[in-house]
């Protein structure tokens, strides 16, 4: 099959890979270690989903954001999503 | 009706994943690649990394034009929406009225978005049509062309005409579930007919009134085959919305940058579904209140 249209290089295959087996990983950890929803500080109800999902979202926001404000790169921007993420699923 | 709750079921969802798969996941999956391309044909492309973000993030004219989609976006919410709602209330409940008012209200959605921008220049127009007729008889030098508030008002006023069906079909299929019974209840406690709307319709409506808003607010942030049918962005950028920069871009080849608006807007549009999704699993459990 000849992928060459998609334009596939590997660092936006490596950034889908990491989506696609943090995917994976709350998969099997839901199966392994079901966890109830919880209401955070967000006072809403998540599940560990919703906050891998509210972490990527607002990631790519951060990503934006940095780019907006000090241009690239972003390994500054990925150190605060990092941050945000551990924050997210900690206190949301 | 025999439910099935067979443990395999979800074999059944296999074919329809793997044909959303192909449909929805690979072309996404493209233009995230593509946006990091500087790509004029797809054999002579450049790996250039963030650079289309940056300039995006750092370009004043996609701010504004962000700031004008979100105007627009609030704008005709906060006409279609009470609009449509008094509508559906007027509306009778039965007897021949509600099929004629129905198809009439259905009629707008059903021309093709292309053609509306050019019926509303022809009413707008002074010589024929009744629109530009009527400001004239009033005195307004009505002028779409050069006037960026005139042209403001045009793209409302055709948004409003093409949609605002839409929340009164939305209302009124809500308001015709409510039973006889509450109205019936609510005439023994001899409630007002803003009590009636506030305390029995409103709430019965708020679920579907927020699939309406957000229906109306996504349409509506990517505006545009009527707007630029209307006046191509001008005058000087002032109708110049997400849509139409968008547009432009695509068609001038530009698919490098294009595809990195097309992410940002992809996540912004997200984020809103998101906001709305969990607004309305709030309300239904009552967390709201």
């Amino acid at each position: 099959m000849n992928l060459s249209w998609m334009a596939w290089t590997w660092p936006t295959a490596g950034f889908f890979i990491f989506i696609a087996l943090a995917l994976i990983t709350m998969t099997v950890w839901g199966i392994k270690a079901p966890q109830a929803p919880r209401v955070g500080i967000l006072r809403i109800e998540t599940t560990p989903g919703d906050r891998l999902f509210i972490s990527l979202l607002g990631s790519a926001f951060i990503c934006l954001a940095w780019l907006g404000m000090f241009g690239s790169p972003v390994y500054g921007a990925l150190i605060v999503c990092c941050i945000y993420a551990l924050g997210v699923f900690r206190w949301v | 009706m025999k439910t099935l709750n067979h443990k395999h079921g979800w074999a059944m969802v296999i074919p329809a994943t793997i044909i959303l798969s192909i449909v929805g996941v690979l072309p996404l999956l493209t233009v995230i690649n593509y946006s990091f391309f500087d790509i004029f044909i797809l054999d002579k492309r450049f790996w250039i990394g963030l650079e289309w973000y940056q300039e995006l993030m750092q370009s004043p004219r996609f701010w504004a034009s962000l700031g004008r989609s979100l105007l627009f976006s609030t704008l005709i919410l906060t006409i279609q929406l009470p609009l449509g709602i008094l509508i559906a209330l007027a509306i009778p409940k039965r007897g021949i009225w509600v099929a004629i008012c129905l198809m009439t209200m259905s009629v707008p959605l059903l021309i093709p978005w292309n053609v509306i921008p050019i019926i509303w220049l022809n009413y707008l127009r002074i010589d024929t049509g009744f629109l530009g007729q009527f400001f004239d008889f009033i005195g307004v030098d009505f002028d779409w062309k050069f006037n960026p508030i005139h042209t403001w008002l045009a793209l409302i006023l055709m948004d409003v005409w093409h949609w605002t069906s839409l929340v009164i079909l939305l209302a009124y299929s809500s308001l015709s579930t409510i039973p006889t019974a509450y109205y019936q209840a609510a005439a023994i406690d001899r409630a007002s007919r803003w009590q009636i709307f506030r305390y029995i319709e409103l709430p019965k409506m708020s679920g579907i009134l927020l699939m309406a808003i957000l229906l109306r607010f996504m349409d509506s942030l990517m505006i545009y085959t009527e707007a630029f049918g209307i006046n191509s962005g001008g005058p000087q950028n002032a109708t110049l919305f997400l849509g139409i920069d968008l547009g432009e871009q695509i068609k001038a080849f530009d698919y490098g940058p294009s595809a990195a608006r097309s992410v940002i807007y992809f996540i912004i549009i997200l984020f809103i579904v998101w906001a709305f999704k969990t607004a309305l699993d709030r309300q239904k459990s009552g967390g709201l209140k």
